[in-house]
Order: C-alpha cells, then sequence, then structure tokens
C-alpha cells in the first residue's frame, strides 16, 4: 500500500487517519458488546430459572482472588491509558514503560486465573460425570428449595467457565497486541503525533475491562450474605 | 480536530474511584436487601463502566459520531436484554 510515513495513501490527513481507525475501533467493540450481550442473557435466564443453584455454585468461587483480580485488572486499565497519555505527549519511553505494566497486570490476571481454575478442577466443579458440591456447602432449605440443585449448579458453572474463559481469551489476544505494541515502542515509532495503534489498543484493553467489570459481580457476588 | 490530553491526575483520580467502588460492591454483597443486592450490584457496575468509557477510553471528548456509536450500541443491548426478558417475565402469566 502506498504510504508517506505514516499516512496511508487514502487518507488526506493523519488526524482523518485516526479517526477513521477510532470509528472502526469503535464498531467493532460494539460488535463485542452484542456478542458478550448475548452471552450475558443467556446467564439471566439461567440465573433467573435457578435462584438456589447459581448461589450455591457463586459462593464456592473464591472471592478474594476474584476481588484482587479485578483490582489488577482495573489497575492495567490505568497503565494503559497511562500509555496512550504519554502517546499524546510524545514521552516515548514512558510509553514503553507503561505498555509493559499493563503487559505484565494482565499476566498476574492469568495467573490468578490459572489458579482458580485449577482448584475448581480439584474440587470437582468442572461440569461433567465427575461434578460434586460438597454435602457441607448445601444446606437443607437449599437441598429442600431446588432438589435438582447439582444439575443446575453445573449450568452455573458451564456459564462461569464460558464467560471466564471467553474472557481471559481476549486478555491473551490482548497480550499479544501489547507485545507487538512494546516492540514497536521500544523502536521508536510512536510520536506525539503519531500514536494510533497505542490508542486503538488502548480501546480494546479498556473494553476487556468492562467485560470483568460485570463478570465480577454477576458470578462472584450472588447470596454472598448467608455464608 | 487533534485528540484532547486527559491529565493523568484525572486518571488517578478515575482509578481510585474504580477501587473503591470495587470495595463497596463486595461490601454491599454481605448486606441483606432481598431482590435489590443484585440491583445495587449492577448499578455500581454500570457506573463503573461509564467511568471507563467516558475517561479512559475518551468517550466524553469524542467526536459526536463516535458517541453516537456507543449510545446506539448500548441501545441495541437494551433491546436484546428487554425484549428477551419480558418474554420470559410473562411466560407465567398464562
Amino acid at each position: 500500500m502506498h504510504r508517506t510515513g505514516e499516512l496511508y495513501g487514502h487518507f488526506e490527513t493523519l488526524d482523518q487517519q485516526r479517526e477513521s481507525a477510532s470509528l472502526g475501533m469503535w464498531i467493532f467493540l460494539i460488535t463485542e458488546v452484542m456478542f458478550f450481550g448475548g452471552i450475558f442473557l443467556a446467564y439471566t435466564v439461567n440465573r433467573h430459572a435457578n435462584p438456589v443453584a447459581f448461589a450455591l455454585g457463586s459462593n464456592t468461587l473464591d472471592l478474594r482472588l476474584g476481588a484482587i483480580n479485578t483490582g489488577v485488572l482495573l489497575a492495567s486499565s490505568f497503565t494503559m491509558a497511562m500509555a496512550v497519555w504519554a502517546g499524546h505527549t510524545g514521552k516515548q519511553k514512558l510509553i514503553t514503560l507503561f505498555l509493559i505494566l499493563t503487559l505484565v497486570l494482565g499476566g498476574i490476571f492469568l495467573g490468578i486465573k490459572t489458579v482458580e481454575y485449577a482448584g475448581k478442577f480439584e474440587h470437582h466443579l468442572v461440569p461433567g460425570s465427575s461434578f460434586h458440591i460438597p454435602a457441607e456447602d448445601v444446606s437443607a432449605a437449599a437441598a429442600k428449595a431446588d432438589p435438582d440443585f447439582s444439575a443446575h449448579a453445573q449450568l452455573f458453572f458451564s456459564l462461569y467457565f464460558g464467560m471466564t474463559g471467553l474472557h481471559a481469551l481476549h486478555m491473551v489476544v490482548g497480550a499479544g497486541l501489547l507485545i507487538w505494541l512494546i516492540r514497536q515502542s521500544m523502536q521508536g515509532r510512536y510520536t506525539a503525533k503519531y500514536n494510533t495503534p497505542v490508542e486503538m489498543v488502548g480501546l480494546y484493553w479498556h473494553f476487556v475491562d468492562i467485560v470483568w467489570i460485570y463478570l465480577f459481580p454477576l458470578l462472584y457476588l450472588i447470596d454472598r450474605r448467608h455464608k | 480536530m487533534s485528540e484532547h490530553i486527559v491529565s493523568p491526575k484525572l486518571y488517578l483520580g478515575i482509578i481510585l474511584t474504580l477501587m473503591v467502588l470495587t470495595a463497596v460492591t463486595v461490601g454491599a454483597a454481605y448486606v441483606e436487601l432481598g431482590p435489590w443486592n443484585i440491583v445495587v450490584a449492577l448499578v455500581i457496575a454500570t457506573f463503573k463502566a461509564t467511568l471507563v468509557v467516558l475517561y479512559f477510553m475518551h468517550v466524553r471528548y469524542s467526536p459526536g459520531r463516535t458517541q453516537l456509536i456507543v449510545v446506539a450500541g448500548v441501545f441495541w443491548l437494551g433491546l436484546l436484554l428487554f425484549m428477551t426478558l419480558a418474554d420470559y417475565a410473562t411466560r407465567s402469566w398464562y
């Protein structure tokens, strides 16, 4: 493709190029909203139908790890916003630094998520033939309200793994994009005049953060007061 | 139009607010509110998401067409949720 410096041939100015990229990115993010929206809807319908089993399942999740991970991901959004700020103000070293911090925080999130997943496998909380909720976690009232709680709790865990898994997949893609940005940034490609890729990956990263902002209360915080 | 540069101070204020709201939503989950627990959790989550969209994602300072896309996206998501849940909520009436 014909290109003069950072300006591709089919654009008049860098500003026009940047605004076109931003518009395209936002339209992509809205398709992502629709994608996750359908899954959140499936979650809502199933939770409404099986309130007891969803509360049982939610209470087996490690709230401490979930809350820490929420903080880690929010912090990574902050460092990402700072990377974009460093781009806009032309502070090249800071762009690289904040991108690396974002990548590290994203890595910590995925690490904690892995620990949580491993715990679910160890405690037989993965849907399937070996699924088993320990009897001491099920009150007599809960067992009476939903005699089929084991089957219904598996619905909760299917949604838990599906939703957090898709979220984690988005994080992995984001981490790949960050590695690419860091390499480019270290070569000094991003300046105050041209930093559109940093800004676009930033939008994507913040979107993934927003998905988690909803996942955390919906998955971890059902009926906690009875514990 | 050139991009609006948000000051790091504002970003710091936003992230601190987000952290405090995370603590508040965990605390609120332990308060007995009946059906209102989920409402409180979702209101806090939506407030947090709005802060991220407006400031971290710069929508507050973006051109009108970007804002229109965001609003349209949320509207269509609302339609998806509202129409489907209206169906499920009223099935038992007949």
